[in-house]
């Protein structure tokens, strides 16, 4: 027994410290430190909350998406469990509202359909990139996942154990309520571009794009902030990145609880085996 | 075979069989019957860890290739189409994904373990020098495995990692576009680099089939470092070792299955969630934590080599940085020869425990610096390191074959686990 724990601890150790790597290799400054936030979705308990992705769909649809695309989400997947949770008459009617692109069809265009994806904002990049300061604005579908913050030592360590995935929501929130009205003295900032102390290098060709009560929430529970704005968008986009993050974790629970049964069952039919050889 | 075979035909079929092609005796001789010292500890489980890593690969491999597109415009959203949309996808993806870390992991203990124990020396030298031949395939299908998202990353440690070779001299420019596909990373190289990332896995599985059969001639080491005298000395390895490996194998599962579930992008890097983009460079290009120790090597050569006080080079630091990154590989062929102290186990050899465990920190420490810039201290300490990390094989070792004294061995593995047990017992 004392053979195998001292053999667990040098384990663990050798595992921890081998699986640093990447964090470290992450944590290269760039912005200003940002600051984690509290999601819902974070931890290993954490679920999407159903209301707070509906209100970053709208935000995202009536502010983000006139420049950016999201390649990858289909109107469907806002009916599919573990997401903003529309029902099914819902979302035909909203993929109905969009006209599609459809070469296979004779004036190459019809209303939308639930299979469709989101449209484009723009017929092509040329046209994007016009529009936005020469810089094509990044497409959502993975976006909070190519994103993240850096964790500073020992913190990257706790971040193994706590499961910590949330980077990207957590820099985006920073980024969009990271404005400066005005650069800081010495720093030339061109036409079209905009001061933002996360973003790196701080020069971003993004207007802020929320201001306090531009985005109308239904009810008056919830607060028509910038704040309140930016946290709702950026959960959405993390569940634009991750739709299965939900059921992913609910099955990890059973995975992890048979594993654990499972180890404990052979470990005590192991001890039995051996209790009468000597090793 | 360590032994005379035992296996009995239970029945006719069996026996006809056997007559014909004895592969359940190979079986029973191997998986069944095989005396097994009895004093193994738990750093002895994880060939049989590896073994079902390998599995893990090989079987969600084949799955996500059903899947996935080999062509630089719809590699990366294949693999999204995966996570996505396949069935099952996301978990099938974040197991193939965390599975080579997990590999890894285990393969550092695996290898660290033969250190330690001395397993390298004679009559294993092959076994070891197989694991090594197992090692660098594993590199190579790790590498090509990374490209195969095509993201940021996978693009640029491929630039990187293929840009090594053009050092070599004469040939470098023309393996470089062999290896390529053509003057830069671009849709060849992922449809050459998909092809072997499939194949190698197989040759893996060969080598190890190799590497097994090289271990049951003459048998596992064990703890002690002691040969097997007589019957005493070992159990059966069924139902001994199969129990303990498998408790051993689920105990691993689940730190595996924690990542996959909890924190399947934990392991990697953000920017392999961005598309391939020629035009746009990372601001720093780093591999997979598993290579980097070696990278570390690579970038701590940062001299010429060639005549002092003069304008002769003869290696450039270039041409240097490979050279140490791969002799850092080539000289763990070496190792059964430059270490020529007859005790194997480090348990009985009171200096040599000493420089293990530095080199052990070393490495680890090469590993955190070849995720730093190769600026300024960083490089200094990889120097050292990596001097630590050649020393300990070309002078400690064989030193200190020389100079040590070592501890008494005991007699017998037997003798040895009833000293352990009497101990205990009148401790406890
Ligand atoms: C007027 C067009 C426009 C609107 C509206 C807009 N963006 Fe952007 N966005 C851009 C452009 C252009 C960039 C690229 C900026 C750059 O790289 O300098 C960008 C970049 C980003 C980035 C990536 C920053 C980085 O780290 O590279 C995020 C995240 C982002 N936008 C989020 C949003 C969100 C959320 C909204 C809606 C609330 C939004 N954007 C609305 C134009 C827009
Ligand atoms: C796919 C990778 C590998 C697999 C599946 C594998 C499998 C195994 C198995 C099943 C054993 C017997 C059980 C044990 O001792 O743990 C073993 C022993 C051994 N392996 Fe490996 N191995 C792998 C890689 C390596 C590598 C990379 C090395 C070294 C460079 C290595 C060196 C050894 C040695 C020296 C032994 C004998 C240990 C002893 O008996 O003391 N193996 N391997």
């Amino acid at each position: 027994m004392k053979r195998m724990t001292s053999f667990v601890r040098s384990a663990l150790v050798a595992g921890l410290v081998l699986a640093s790597g990447p964090a470290l290799a992450a944590g290269e400054s760039h912005g200003a430190p940002a600051e984690r936030q509290d999601w819902t979705f974070g931890g290993l308990f954490g679920t999407y909350d159903e209301n707070q992705l509906q209100r970053g769909f709208q935000i995202f649809r009536e502010v983000c998406s006139s420049c950016h695309s999201a390649n990858l989400l289909a109107f469907r997947n806002l009916e599919e469990d573990g997401g903003p949770g529309f029902t099914e008459g819902q979302v035909k009617a909203l993929a109905a509202e969009y006209t599609v692109q459809d070469d296979t069809i004779e004036d190459g265009e019809r209303p939308g359909i639930p299979a469709d994806r989101w449209p484009n904002p723009f017929p092509d990049e040329f046209i994007a990139k016009a529009a936005n300061n020469g810089v094509v604005p990044p497409d959502f579908s993975v976006l909070a996942k190519a994103r993240s913050i850096e964790s500073p030592f020992p913190i990257w360590i706790v971040n193994y154990f706590t499961a910590y995935q949330e980077g990207g929501p957590d820099y985006i929130y920073n980024l969009l309520t990271g404005y400066h009205e005005e650069a800081p003295e010495g720093v030339d900032i061109a036409p079209g571009q905009y001061y933002n102390e996360h973003f790196p290098g701080n020069k971003l060709s993004m207007a802020p794009p929320l201001a306090d009560g531009i985005v109308d929430y239904e009810g008056d529970e919830v607060p028509e902030t910038t704040e309140q704005y930016a946290k709702d968008v950026a959960a959405f986009m993390m569940w634009v990145a991750d739709p299965h993050l939900v059921h992913r974790k609910e099955t990890g629970f059973k995975v992890m609880l048979f594993l654990v049964l499972f180890a404990g069952l052979l470990y005590l039919a192991k001890r039995k085996l051996w209790t009468d050889v000597a090793h | 075979m360590a032994g005379q075979s035992t296996y009995k035909p239970s029945n006719g079929f069996t026996k006809w069989l056997d007559d014909r092609l004895p592969i359940m005796r190979l079986g029973y001789d191997s998986f069944v019957d095989f005396p097994t010292p009895r004093n193994l500890n738990y750093w002895w489980t994880f060939g049989g860890i590896l073994t079902v890593c390998l599995g893990i690969q090989i079987v969600t491999g084949i799955i996500l290739a059903m899947h996935y597109t080999p062509e630089a415009t719809m590699a990366f959203n294949s693999v999204e189409h995966i996570r996505r949309d396949v069935n099952w996808g996301r978990i099938i993806q974040g197991t193939h994904a965390v599975g080579a870390s997990m590999f890894f992991i285990a393969v550092y203990i695996h290898m660290f373990r033969g250190m330690y124990y001395g397993s390298y020396k004679a009559p294993r030298e092959i076994l070891w020098m197989l694991g090594v031949v197992i090692f660098l395939l594993m590199m190579a299908t790790a590498f090509f495995g990374y490209v195969l998202p095509w993201g940021q990353m996978s693009f640029w440690g491929a630039t990187v990692i293929t840009n090594f070779f053009s050092a070599v001299p004469v040939v470098g420019d023309a393996i470089l576009q062999l290896l390529r596909g053509g003057f830069a990373v671009d849709n060849p190289t992922l449809n050459r680099f998909f092809s072997l990332h499939y194949l190698l896995p197989f040759m893996i599985a060969g080598v190890v089939g190799l590497h097994i059969w090289a271990l049951h001639v003459p048998g596992n080491n064990n703890p002690a470092g002691i040969p097997v005298k007589s019957k005493q000395d070992t159990v059966p390895f069924h139902p001994y070792y199969t129990l303990k490996d498998g408790f051993a194998i689920v105990v691993f599962l689940i730190p595996f299955a924690w990542f996959v579930f909890f924190a399947p992008d934990i392991l990697g890097h953000a920017d392999n969630y961005i598309p391939a983009n020629s035009q746009v460079t990372p601001t720093h290009i780093v591999p997979e934590w598993y290579f980097l120790p070696f990278y570390a090597i690579l970038r701590a050569i940062t001299f010429n080599i060639g005549i002092p006080f003069t304008d002769i080079t003869f290696i450039d630091s270039k041409l240097g940085g490979v050279i140490a990154m791969f002799g850092a590989i080539v000289v763990l062929f070496f190792l059964p020869w430059l270490d020529r102290s007859p005790v194997r186990s480090g348990g009985f050899r009171p200096m040599f425990k000493w420089f293990f465990w530095l080199q052990v920190i070393s490495f680890i420490a090469l590993g955190y610096l070849g995720s730093k810039p190769a600026e300024g201290t960083y490089v200094v300490f990889a120097q050292i390191f990596t001097a630590y990390y050649f020393a300990y094989f070309l002078i400690i070792l064989p030193v200190l074959s020389r100079i040590e004294t070592p501890k008494a061995l005991p007699a017998s593995i037997s003798e040895s686990v009833l000293k352990v047990e009497a101990k205990s017992a009148t401790t406890a």
